[in-house]
């Protein structure tokens, strides 16, 4: 991304905001960033379909689906999203 | 003159609370116009007029509870002079021979439908008596939620901005008329979380928030849906002798086309399994009518087109199957975003009329909750529902006896025994197991 690059609050903001207009009942503070997010917050194939698209389009990233693999947890998102930004 | 009266909401809902008039006296409208917005149980839905006309008068007004049946407003006829002097008294509802009533409800259901669809569900109730001046006791904090916002607002937006506790009262409007929509208040909560300390969203905005804002009327719509689900629900375990059956499909195919069809799509138009799964369920059923429509006094009533509800649950917990129109018609291009939208509008508490009534079999897809299978209970007054669980590796032989590991599903068929028997709906799932080995078909 052309801008600034996201510090990892910053990220991480980006990240739950955009899970939140999903999944409005998530409580950042209770969520384990190891653990594997769909375990955690009630979200069927639509709503992570949401969220990906979510966060493609605030981070101006591209998510190939042959990349959902990897994303299990909130770590390896924000590990996967910071490789894609920088 | 002519009356617009409340038309019916689905089987299991028989009154509604007026939200929002969309139009005044004097406004012209057309057929099809959304003109009100009406509560119910499950949801607040969008309420069409089935005439062109001018608004004569509007006789219910916002907070209003009233029955399936009741006078709204009363319409000119394009050309008609307004002659007497209009009802004003609004608390008044004239009685009508049923007649009048029934043809009103037949004439509507078939106008405005895209396929002619017989007027669905128990035939129009009788009009209501009339209602003594008493009418009935408002709900209080709809009508201060709705009278503090003579503001335009899409129902999906003050859905939204209830669920997310935001005050609309601030929010900007784009859409029509200063309307404010769902992104207007997806972008007044985005700038108030911004803003706010990490707590919740909710907690951050100001003073109205005090009584938690979604805390009651929330609470009052899970405990309606509840009710809705549980009536519908025993009913069906009442009146409906369920057989069930259960077909293991591979899925290899599937999931091959679809990941080749993903990858070269950008994330916006790719397609989800569940769109797959239900193009080939309506595919199939054009073979086995028998499990596509209603069983209504005593008789099966083949629906004219696969209009499939589609089982969405809340994430406040209960579900609703709005209907998906046509499925068996649309490109897995089309049917997808409507699918999506229908799963945002459901969720946002926004549907139109036509999805609350028209569903002519339903399907479950607990797949991505790690079920292995789900065995439906059918909604009256359909005769069917098929299940589809989690698709996942499994041991399996192939055409060759050898054992392999293969991805697979189990799909299942909940049907009515007074209309289909279990060899013909075992043909139609070896129908919907061929469906899903041709995706490129789809």
């Amino acid at each position: 991304m052309a801008n600034a690059p996201l510090n990892d609050a910053d990220l991480r903001a980006t990240v739950i905001a955009t899970l939140q207009s999903i999944a409005p009942e998530v409580e950042p503070a209770l969520l384990r960033d190891s653990r594997p997010l769909r375990l955690q917050v009630d979200l069927d194939s639509m709503d992570w379909l949401n969220f990906l698209i979510g966060l493609s389009e605030r981070l101006k990233v591209a998510i190939p689906e042959s990349d959902y693999g990897q994303l299990v947890t909130l770590k390896d998102l924000m590990d996967y999203l910071k490789a894609r930004l920088a | 003159m002519s009356e617009f009266r409340l038309p019916s909401l689905g089987a299991d809902m028989d009154e509604g609370t007026l939200l929002q008039w969309l139009v005044q006296p004097g406004d012209t409208v057309h057929k099809g116009q959304v003109v009100a917005v009406v509560d119910t149980a499950k949801a607040a839905i969008d309420i069409e007029i089935w005439q062109d006309g001018t608004v004569q008068a509007l006789q219910v007004q916002p907070g209003e509870k009233v029955p399936v049946g009741t006078v709204l407003a009363t319409l000119l006829a394009p050309g008609e002079a307004a002659g007497a002097a209009p009802p004003i008294q609004a608390a008044q509802v004239a009685p009508v021979p049923p007649e009048m009533a029934r043809a009103q409800a037949a004439a509507s259901g078939a106008a405005g439908e895209a396929a002619p669809i017989p007027a669905q569900g128990p035939p129009p109730p009788p009009p209501p008596p009339p209602t003594s001046a008493a009418g009935p006791a408002p709900l209080p904090t709809l009508q201060a939620a709705v009278s503090g916002l003579r503001l335009r607002v899409s129902p999906a937006a003050r859905r939204q901005a209830e669920a997310l506790g935001l005050e609309l009262q601030g929010v900007a409007g784009s859409g029509p008329g200063g309307a404010i929509t769902l992104a207007d208040v997806a972008l007044a909560a985005a700038s108030a979380s911004a803003s706010a300390s990490p707590v919740r969203p909710a907690a951050s905005a100001a003073a109205p928030v005090a009584g938690p804002t979604a805390g009651t009327p929330a609470t009052d719509r899970q405990a309606e849906i509840r009710r809705a689900i549980a009536s519908a629900m025993s009913r069906s375990k009442r009146e409906i002798p369920h057989y069930y059956l259960l077909e293991t499909i591979p899925m290899a195919r599937a999931q091959q086309w679809l990941a080749e069809a993903n990858a070269g799509r950008p994330i916006t138009t790719r397609l989800l399994m569940a769109a797959l799964q239900l193009k080939a369920v309506a595919l199939a059923l054009r073979r086995y009518p028998e499990l596509n429509g209603f069983f209504i006094d005593g008789q099966f009533q083949p629906a004219p087109a696969a209009h499939i509800g589609v089982a969405i649950s809340l994430r406040q917990g209960g579900l609703i199957a709005p209907a998906l129109h046509n499925v068996d018609q649309l490109p897995l291009d089309a049917l997808m975003p409507a699918l999506a939208d229908l799963v945002q509008r459901t969720r946002a508490g926004s549907l139109r009329r036509t999805e609350m009534v028209d569903a002519s079999i339903t399907v479950t897809n607990l797949g991505d909750q790690g079920v292995e299978a789900v065995l439906g209970v059918i909604h009256p007054p359909q005769v069917a529902l098929v299940g589809f669980g989690r698709i996942a590796p499994r041991p399996w032989v192939d055409a060759a006896g050898g054992l392999c590991v293969m991805p697979t599903v189990t799909a299942s068929l909940a049907a009515d025994h007074r209309v289909s028997d279990g060899h013909r709906g075992g043909l139609f799932l070896a129908e919907l197991h061929e469906q899903l080995q041709h995706p490129e078909e789809l």
